[in-house]
């Protein structure tokens, strides 16, 4: 089932575009990863879904419904945190989250002392004194203690330590066990890595790949540690080898992977010793995406 | 040891100095300018010694005497006359002003983490307090002197050279002793809103202590540090020991404020900050809850200050006759009219002043909202079950109950000071209802910042040059003689002008009805728009 689709969005302000024709979708249980540098398009994309900004084309709906005309319903069963969390300085942590859930509807008393317990936090404490993480802490526990089918979270973690970061993680696999929805936009591509079934890139406003990690991993190369007899000679010549550096380890190169075969066919018959591969990671994904941008901008220097 | 703890005290000095330099620089030539020009407009408003007699008579009631303090009455002099009726006032704006400069850069520096970093370098543990201390004395020496000596320069006949430099050592001398007071506090407090909060309480404590028993006995004026300003009767006898207290006094809070300061941790303060709620109260759960609490204080804060707004207006009601007629450019702003008295003209000058002060704090009130959304902080209420309509409503709903609640207190000062100091006694039904005669004017301001957030969100702040318009064709209107529709293009030109015209009901009513439709329109566009982020 879906909860969210997003059909060929866009949203311009003035004659800047900053979402051209976007296409998302969230599956019931799912946890979608969205990820994009800066700038992207990230925040607009979900402020549009929250219905705070009105799509200037395509159309978004969640649970069936329209983002604009709908927020107040949709809004029930939605828990939201911003990227930038900012508090009333003169209110404390724990009406700001009291006032959060009640405005949403439900409460759910147990689990809101749980969650403040999880996190560590303070809720006595006046907004002015929390850090960041502290703040980030607070749209957290509102948005966890709430009853919400669909999370949409703007990453959320920026400002947590690495402990917290995980009670975090605990959190998104919960709502998951129990077939909630989440979208989590984020930098920290361990994380989307480590919780998200899938991944949508976006970058200057568009989404430029989607899919599961394993879908996405085929589009980008493996890594290679290899040790062989005898020095291995003509790899130059070969296609679809990059970044070849060697050291007393042994050689270290990346391979396309459909070119992958051919490449192991060819080093073998000068003896393996020790061979390591590591499949790509999320980081290395996102790289190669956006070595466009670095391309781009050196075509701007000169 | 000394070394310890006063390493540095100079260079950190001349830092804060630099920092704080345009704005030392803006309080001594704002205080100077204002302590200089009154004496010049004395000169010109009562010439003779009759008219300053007159208006000696004016001060000679318990309303007044609370307000500015008592003074020379039998002897009003241009020189005690300034004395009189400034250096009170004037001695608490410089207080104010050593409170904001103190608490800059004691407690709010230390809050910010900016002293842990200068106690990370070899700079003793008293040093930027003293060089804070040692900036603001200069800066308050500086003022005693350039208004003393300023004051003896315009060459007024009365305003002698001891009763000037004396004049300028009570400002001097209060500003070093609030200095004092806030040096402990950002001691005491672990907030820089608790060193300012306390520090501005205690002034206007010893403005109300000094109120009260300068009313009551002027003896014991003498435990109020603003009473000591009085005491010092600059032009009169010319008091220098009240001086010589003020300086003491202070001498004693400095070094009290630096033991404090050695003996305690950098960033604790000796009054725990008392933890705040736990949950949120039943009253705060809505969105309007929400911004009902967010300005709380401040409506507080301004609901007191109309009601004291009414109440002096309505003090010198009663002396208002013999005054008016002493006084050329009233006359003129009057147009004097026959059949009623110069009483009853005055009040309708009065209600303008008192509406249009009070359609500020329910401006305010509703443009919150727009600067909710600047901040960021929108989205919190509306990415949950909150209809825009719900959130404008919320917050339109606290801004005409505010803007109600606010004419109705200054009108309740009005009547209630007016009604104790007359002889004939004004109606309380002809006061409130003259007063009332202005809240369909009132809403039509409130519904165009309501228009404004909804459709010109950028331009919100627009709706303050329009309350400012509004004062200046209407308040001055009659000096300058200008034409009738100039008047007419603010809400409040059409008010019938209680007592002196009959209250037309035609008028109030289609200003309602602009107010409404305008409203609603405020809400459509909200409805529409998209909330902007940063």
């Amino acid at each position: 089932m879906t909860i969210l689709k997003t059909n060929n969005l866009s949203k311009t302000f003035g004659k800047f575009t900053a979402l051209a024709g976007v296409n998302l979708e969230v599956e019931k249980g799912e946890v979608v990863g969205f990820i994009g540098p800066n700038g992207a398009g990230k925040s607009t994309a979900i402020r549009v879904l929250l219905g705070i900004l009105k799509a200037t084309e395509g159309d978004v709906s969640i649970f069936g419904m329209d983002a604009w005309n709908d927020a107040v319903e949709i809004h029930k069963r939605v828990a939201y945190v911003p990227g930038d969390v900012n508090l009333w300085p003169n209110l404390t942590g724990g009406e700001v989250i009291d006032l959060f859930v009640k405005l949403r509807g439900s409460t759910n008393q147990t689990r809101r002392e749980e969650l403040i317990k999880k996190f560590n936090l303070d809720p006595t404490k006046k907004c002015r004194t929390y850090s960041k993480g502290n703040r980030q802490k607070v749209a957290l526990i509102a948005a966890f203690s709430s009853d919400a089918d669909l999370y949409i979270l703007d990453e959320p973690t920026s400002g947590l330590d690495p402990l917290m970061e995980i009670v975090f993680q605990e959190c998104i696999m919960e709502v998951k066990s129990e077939g909630k929805s989440v979208l989590l936009s984020s930098h920290i591509l361990s994380e989307v890595e480590k919780l998200c079934d899938r991944v949508s890139i976006i970058r200057q406003g568009k989404i430029i790949e989607s899919g599961s990690l394993n879908e996405l991993r085929h589009l980008t190369r493996t890594q290679i540690l290899v040790k062989t007899k005898q020095p291995i000679t003509g790899l130059h010549q070969l296609k679809g080898l990059h970044d070849i550096e060697e050291n007393e380890q042994g050689l270290f190169f990346q391979v396309d992977t459909d070119e992958l075969d051919n490449v192991i066919k060819f080093i073998s018959p000068f003896g393996i010793v020790k061979f390591e591969s590591s499949p790509p990671t999320l980081e290395e994904l996102f790289m190669s995406h956006y070595e466009g941008i670095k391309q781009q901008i050196k075509e701007w220097e000169e | 040891m000394t070394n310890n703890l006063s390493a540095h005290t100079g260079q950190l000095s001349k830092f804060i100095l630099r920092l704080d330099r345009i704005r030392i620089l803006f309080w001594i030539i704002g205080v100077s300018f204002f302590t200089l020009i009154v004496p010049t407009a004395f000169i010109d408003l009562y010439g003779s010694q009759q008219e300053r007699d007159v208006m000696a008579e004016t001060m000679a009631n318990p309303a007044m005497i609370a307000m500015v303090g008592p003074g020379d009455l039998a002897n009003y002099t241009v020189g005690v006359m300034t004395a009189h009726q400034m250096l009170l006032m004037t001695a608490a704006v410089v207080g104010l002003m050593s409170i904001l400069l103190v608490t800059r850069h004691t407690r709010a520096d230390e809050e910010d983490g900016r002293i842990e970093m200068i106690r990370s370098l070899p700079a003793g543990r008293l040093s930027y307090l003293n060089a804070t201390l040692l900036v603001i004395s200069g800066t308050n020496i500086a003022l005693a002197l350039i208004t003393g000596f300023g004051l003896y320069a315009l060459g007024i006949e009365t305003i002698n050279l001891e009763g000037s430099l004396i004049y300028g050592a009570t400002l001097g001398g209060t500003g070093l002793f609030f200095a004092g007071v806030t040096a402990v506090f950002a001691q005491l407090t672990e907030t820089s809103r608790g060193t300012i909060g306390f520090s501005i309480a205690f002034l206007l404590m010893a403005y109300i202590v000094r109120g009260i028993t300068d009313v009551s006995n002027q003896a014991l004026s003498w435990i109020s540090p603003l009473g000591w300003v009085s005491k010092t009767e600059a032009y009169s006898t010319n008091n220098w020991w009240a001086v010589l207290l003020m300086v003491a006094v202070s001498g004693i809070l400095f070094i009290l404020a630096g033991y404090l300061n050695a003996i305690r941790d950098l960033g604790s303060g000796f009054l725990p900050a008392k933890p705040g709620n736990r949950y949120a109260s039943r009253f705060l759960q809505s969105p309007m809850g929400l911004a009902l609490r967010l300005q709380r204080t401040g409506m507080i804060a301004w609901a007191i200050g109309m009601f004291v707004l009414g109440v002096s207006y309505g003090s010198v009601l009663g002396d208002l006759e013999s005054f008016l007629g002493s006084n050329e450019m009233i006359e003129q702003m009057l147009k004097p009219a026959k059949g009623v008295s110069l009483t009853e003209q005055f009040i309708p000058m009065l209600m303008i002043v008192i509406t249009l002060l009070a359609t500020i704090p329910p401006i305010m009130a509703i443009n919150k909202l727009y600067g909710e959304e600047k901040k960021d902080r929108i989205e919190h209420i509306l990415g949950r079950a909150v209809s825009r309509t719900r959130l404008i409503a919320g917050y339109l709903i606290v801004s005409v109950v505010n803007a109600f609640i606010m004419i109705s207190l200054a009108a309740i000062g009005l009547w209630s000071a007016g009604t104790a100091t007359m002889e004939e006694s004004l109606g309380f039904g002809t006061l409130y209802s003259g007063a009332l005669a202005y809240y369909p004017a009132m809403l039509v301001m409130i519904s165009i910042a309501v228009f404004l957030i909804g459709n010109l969100p950028r331009l919100t702040s627009f709706i303050w040059f329009y309350v400012f318009y509004s004062f200046i064709v209407l308040y001055l209107g009659g000096i300058f003689q200008f034409l009738d529709w100039v008047g007419k293009l603010s809400p409040f030109g059409h008010v019938p002008q209680y007592p002196i015209e009959q209250i037309e009901f035609l008028p109030l009513f289609i200003l309602t009805i602009i107010a409404v439709i305008l409203t609603v329109l405020g809400f459509i566009g909200y409805n529409k728009r998209d909330i902007a982020g940063k």
